[in-house]
């Protein structure tokens, strides 16, 4: 090839290469379509739960659209939703999402699973001044740096626990207790542990363990060694799925009585199907529950989402899929009360929010977060030969579909 | 809290054996990585996945519903052939480049061996149960998991064996003159390609039982296999290469010195424990290795 052809190609090249981002750049709503973008993990270490994410945003974008969509301006659109795989991976998510704004001209983005990514999302959106409302990002660091543009539809991780505390407290009679804590050193189990002191402090309880697991670390063996030393009234460990199915190993391999055990993460590392009866009687935080009471048109009850949800993928739907679900739901309410395309208008329209879904009422703070939800506990309830497990919501006590088993029965007196 | 120690004492029993045993699991990696570091002067960064690979054929084991105990027999087999193949696919071509090159050359390995477990294996943590029981010392207060206590016995048998193997087997022998002096070796007639591979299998094989272990004691996932490539890394620079007995002593060493730092420090310090004593260990080396200079000349 000669030196004109090949300027010629390279020419040609970029002039396609122009076109296509100009054709894209109408993509905010194309035809009778809304266009959201997302960047999700499908691949890497967060990919089961990438996966689920995706799952939730599918079946709210397909019930939504059968049910006869989004109405703006008095003309119905369909939600469609542009993904990427972020592979799991803070720095490509961030890319992603520049991508997703400049080139493919989403005006409107979902959240990626994970606080890590969302956190790296936050300043991309917030820059071009796009609503994110993310699904599964509920480090409380998100929601102090006055983002204008970010809403969480979960509650900020250090509400996750601080339940348990007083749940102990409450069984000991309203006096303080002891507490033990094993946290890993990541943002979101540190905002939990935050959430932890502020209820010790609320409730005069001392904490007499706080270790903070180093991340490589897959070996509990020493912090359960002290608590068995020190007897605690609640042991508390937050660790991602690792973390918790490390705890149930090695506290049934040691043999460690405490009466109360509190964790995040339990379903999501399905502790119950992976450790049968080693799991019984653990406590867990939960963004939702089927057996929740809330409602809407869309979805019905939580019971009825689940069944769908069933239905369509094949298992039954992590909290971390109906969480995804509702974020559509919630694009769908500030779209219509927005009546308008604007982002700024959207934006005002989805800091407005105060609704009813199946995942639970949904109202944000000035910083973003979710504050009208509480999150629920539930307590892994198995069978006498440990085949089968489920998990009954203990507290609070107005959704409580079981009565809290406490103290846990010591190990000589189990199986 | 911190004065743990004197409310339990029987709290340092059980780190001793808690460390002791971890150790004995990563002594057995880093035997490994030793030797094939020794042989064919290969710095495998891709041994933690080997070990998640390992695990992972116990944990294929455990759904397929037989006992993962079984992996420790199965995994070194599949491993070895694992390694083999990895040989004569990457390594061989770069053997005998810089140690830069081979370093790159398992680096993605590891990564393309991280994604493919993730994706046969999927991204979830999982565990397999062993059932074994549990082993209670004093009146309860120390507790040593029969998984462990079985794991730790694979890893020493496996060692020993190992240990025989080379000493007193023909293809042993050609590893160790390999080690020594691959261009004269070649020259008296050993196949050093053949012995490179079968190193590098070998290496595999005892990641295998090693991660089968694993399976059975902690938690797996693909991407956690790096810690295993630093810990072995490790053991073996504080062991100094060639020195197979001096790898189990610093392998045992530096578990119990990583779980009683973790009671006297709290978690939190105790990986940085761990390297400190690594970078005052590499300094005090240093300072041994300036004076005999000094007397040379």
């Amino acid at each position: 090839m000669n030196k004109l052809a090949k300027l010629f190609v390279t020419f040609l090249s970029a002039l396609t290469l122009t076109l296509a981002s100009i054709s894209s750049s109408f993509a905010k709503v194309e035809g009778d379509y809304i266009v959201l973008g997302a960047a999700v993990s499908l691949t890497g270490k967060y990919s089961s739960n990438g996966v689920h994410t995706q799952n939730g945003y599918n079946l709210a974008v397909e019930r939504i659209n059968s049910m006869g969509g989004v109405e703006v301006g008095g003309k119905k659109y369909k939600f469609e939703i542009i993904y990427y795989d972020d592979e799991s991976n803070s720095g490509r998510a961030a890319q992603l999402a520049e991508r997703l704004i400049k080139q493919d001209g989403v005006k409107y983005m979902l959240g990626p699973y994970s606080s890590g990514l969302t956190k790296a999302m936050a300043p991309v959106t917030e820059k071009y001044k796009i609503p994110m409302v993310e699904a599964n990002g509920a480090s409380r660091s998100l929601f102090t740096k006055g983002y204008k543009y970010l809403f969480a539809v979960l509650a900020p991780a250090n509400l996750y626990l601080d339940v348990a505390i007083d749940l102990a407290v409450e069984k000991n009679g309203g006096k303080p207790v002891k507490v033990a804590m094993a946290f890993e050193q990541d943002a979101f189990s540190q905002d939990v542990r935050l959430g932890i002191l502020d209820a010790a402090k609320r409730t005069g309880s001392k904490i007499i363990i706080d270790d903070k697991l180093p991340k490589e670390l897959n070996d509990m063996a020493s912090t359960l060694a002290k608590v068995k030393a020190t007897k605690p009234d609640v042991l508390v460990v937050s660790g991602h799925t690792k973390g918790a199915l490390t705890a149930v190993r090695q506290i049934a391999e040691m043999k460690v009585d405490v009466p109360m055990l509190a964790m995040t993460h339990c379903d999501a590392a399905k502790l119950s199907k992976q450790h049968g009866k080693d799991s019984e009687y653990a406590l867990c935080a939960s963004q939702w529950h089927k057996t929740l009471s809330y409602k809407d048109k869309f979805f019905g009850g939580g019971k009825k989402y689940d069944k769908d949800f069933t239905k369509e993928f094949g298992y039954a739907p992590p909290y971390q899929a109906a969480e995804s679900s509702a974020a559509l739901l919630v694009y769908k309410d500030a779209f219509e009360r927005a009546n308008s395309f604007d982002t700024t208008k959207v934006r005002d329209a989805l800091a407005a929010t105060d609704m009813q879904t199946f995942y639970g009422n949904i109202k944000f703070a000035p910083g973003g977060q979710n504050v009208s939800k509480p999150m629920v506990l539930f307590q892994v309830i198995c069978n006498k030969d440990g085949s089968s497990c489920e998990n009954k919501v203990v507290a609070p006590t107005k959704w409580a579909s079981a009565k809290l088993v406490h103290p846990i029965p010591s190990w000589s007196k189990r199986k | 809290m911190d004065f743990l120690i004197f409310q339990a004492p029987m709290l340092m029993v059980q780190a001793t054996m808690d460390g002791l045993i971890l150790g004995i699991i990563f002594a057995l990696v880093a035997y490994g990585m030793a030797l094939q570091w020794g042989v064919m002067n290969i710095i495998n960064i891709a041994q933690g996945e080997l070990v998640i690979m390992g695990g992972y054929v116990g944990y294929g084991l455990y759904i397929m519903g037989i006992h993962p105990a079984f992996g420790v027999l199965i995994a070194p087999i599949i491993m070895y052939c694992v390694g083999w193949g990895l040989y004569k696919l990457v390594i061989n071509k770069v053997v005998d480049r810089d140690l830069f090159i081979s370093i790159l050359a398992t680096f993605g390995i590891s990564i393309l061996a991280q994604q493919l477990m993730n994706f046969s294996f999927g991204a979830d943590v999982v565990v397999a149960k062993s059932n074994f029981g549990t082993l209670a010392l004093f009146d309860n207060s120390v507790t040593l998991p029969m998984s462990k206590l079985f794991s730790a016995g694979v890893c020493v048998i496996s060692a020993v064996i190992l240990v025989l193997y080379m000493k007193k087997s023909k293809l042993g022998r050609a590893i160790r003159a390999t080690a020594q002096n691959a261009r004269a070796a070649k020259i008296l007639g050993v196949d050093t390609e053949k012995v490179y591979a079968a190193t590098f299998g070998i290496n595999a094989a005892l990641c295998g039982i090693a991660g089968a272990c694993v399976a059975m004691t902690l938690t797996l996932h693909p991407y956690t296999g790096l810690p295993y490539t630093v810990r072995s890394f490790m053991i073996v620079i504080i062991a100094g290469l060639g020195n197979l007995p001096a790898v189990a002593i610093s392998g045992m060493g530096l578990g119990v010195f990583e779980e009683w730092s973790d009671y006297l420090l709290g978690t939190q310090f105790r990986i940085a424990a761990v390297f400190s004593l690594l970078v005052i260990i590499l300094v005090y080396r240093r300072f041994q290795l300036a004076r005999k200079r000094e007397y040379l000349t």
